[in-house]
């Protein structure tokens, strides 16, 4: 585990209060609180099915809250579209499909602009010297990048907005052993920066050993939160991912 | 010892630079619901896609009740008794649900057209005992009412009923049944649970890929666990779930 040096007395960034969110009549999440302070870095655990991505996309507007509270920085964004959210600060990776391949790297970037009012010009150059595989393919095509480098623009897209918080899916799927560590030790860097992340993880372990605080979720429900070192030395883990 | 229903020796598939199936050998005993089990991207379903002839493995051996059927074409691995269900099933346009259904039954008369010069009364009266199959099968999952429907108009979980029905109407040896659950109501799910068991009680040797561990647990017994295209182990549930390398593997290994 790192230390975030986050002041006790914060309040939190993102507050999730007793949600209940799902897809058409199917119920995924089930009265879930999750917080979030500035700076820290939580990870979201547990077992197939569990809701993990569904928070995600509740948070960012993509599915709206049945019921409950989101509360980003003081303002209550429960329901609001994905378009507004982002302006407030949010950003988010999405598991899959998360460029435009028919767009240059360049112009995957200037999109992460369209939240902000110039046209990034300077965070993009910025992005560039973060992530030189992106300097070095700017003009070609984002088809043309493997699956580690298009997780890579992806993110390097969610930050142009300059964002407190990124929600991050999966950062390590479908990513060979080698690629997913690059990818990891990039989302531990932003966050030393100082951005927040809220990060869903299929790699449980991967995940944790860059985050501040793990939240296990069972069948749309916090199961627990822990300090991450501590998540899994819980007796419960072994019952939630194998039954019991 | 028998020969077992089913015995993979050492199979391999590769995509590009990514080992989806890495040395795999287990066989199954006839007469049992064997669980296949593993964290995402273990390579369960590429394991059936290989045992069922939707994919070409690049080494190994697949064979069932002692046949090659290494490489065979889906269409031959179901002739020799083995039937799988897809994890996500695809609606058939244009067709009824009774239509869909009909689809399952093996070795139709209407396969062999002269029989119905020949023998018309026998193809008369197998398509009469298909479309009784299917009205019985329909009733028992308690998806009747939908015969007439299109098979376009179904949710997910009648979808999934669907496709075990058709299955079932298949009569296989062995089952291969790729995540029976997901997605799936917990009423539907104990439906499910029941009707595999007499399928197995019926004879019929059934292998099931399933992230759902308390229907898996309870049914399937023995479970293979499967970890970036190896088997991991094989044992009884408790095994499986005391064992400390399957926990590790679920949470991301060493």
């Amino acid at each position: 585990m790192r230390t975030s040096g986050v002041d006790e007395m914060t309040a939190p960034l993102l507050q999730l209060d007793a949600v209940d969110s799902g897809y058409g009549e199917a119920q995924i999440l089930f009265g879930v609180s999750i917080s979030v302070d500035p700076g820290e870095l939580v990870c979201l655990i547990g077992p197939n099915g569990a809701g993990k991505s569904t928070v995600l996309k509740t948070v960012f507007g993509l599915l709206d809250p049945w019921a409950g509270t989101i509360t980003y920085d003081d303002v209550s964004i429960g329901g609001a579209d994905p378009a507004v959210v982002v302006r407030t600060g949010i950003g988010y990776v999405p598991q899959r499909r998360n460029v435009f391949g028919s767009l240059t790297i360049e112009e995957n970037l200037q999109m992460g602009a369209v939240a902000r009012d110039d046209a990034g010009t300077g965070v993009i150059e910025q992005l560039y010297e973060q992530f030189p595989i992106l300097a070095d393919k700017r003009a070609a095509r984002a088809s043309t990048l493997s699956g580690g480098q298009r997780q890579i623009l992806a993110f390097a897209r969610a930050l142009v907005p300059e964002p407190r918080l990124l929600l991050i899916d999966e950062p390590s799927a479908g990513l060979a052993p080698n690629t997913a560590a690059a990818v990891f030790d990039h989302v531990a860097a932003v966050n030393d920066m100082g951005t927040a992340v809220l990060m869903v993880e299929q790699n449980a372990k991967r995940g944790l050993a860059i985050s501040d605080r793990g939240v296990v979720l069972d069948q749309g429900a916090v199961e627990f939160t822990a300090p991450a070192d501590a998540v899994l030395e819980d007796e419960r883990i072994a019952e939630l991912y194998l039954g019991g | 010892m028998p020969e077992p229903l089913l015995r993979v020796t050492d199979l391999q598939k590769s995509f590009g630079g990514l080992t989806a199936t890495d040395h795999a050998s287990f066989s199954i005993e006839a007469g049992t619901i064997t669980g296949l089990i593993g964290p995402n991207g273990a390579g369960k379903s590429t394991l059936f896609n290989l045992i069922s002839g939707f994919l070409a493995p690049d080494a190994g051996t697949v064979q069932i009740a002692g046949r090659d059927l290494t490489g065979a074409a889906p269409a031959a691995v179901a002739a020799a008794g083995c039937i799988r269900t897809f994890q996500t099933p695809r609606p058939l346009p244009g067709m009824t649900v009774r239509e869909a259904l009909l689809i399952g039954p093996q070795q139709q008369v209407g396969e062999a057209p002269l029989a119905l010069f020949r023998t018309p009364a026998a193809v008369t009266a197998t398509e009469r005992e298909n479309l009784d199959a299917v009205e019985t099968i329909a009733a028992e999952f308690a998806i009747d009412h939908l015969l007439d429907a299109p098979a376009t108009d179904l949710s997910g979980g009648q979808l999934k009923l669907v496709e075990l029905a058709r299955a079932m109407l298949a009569r296989p040896d062995l089952l291969l049944l790729d995540e029976p659950v997901a997605g799936v109501n917990p009423t539907l799910r104990n439906t499910l649970a029941s009707h595999i068991e007499r399928l197995h009680a019926e004879g019929v040797t059934c292998c099931i890929i399933e992230h759902d561990m308390e229907f898996i647990m309870h049914l399937a017994d023995p479970i293979i666990v499967l970890d970036r295209g190896r088997v991991l182990m094989e044992g009884t549930p408790a095994a499986v779930r005391s064992d400390p390398r399957v926990i590790d593997a679920y949470l991301g290994g060493g």
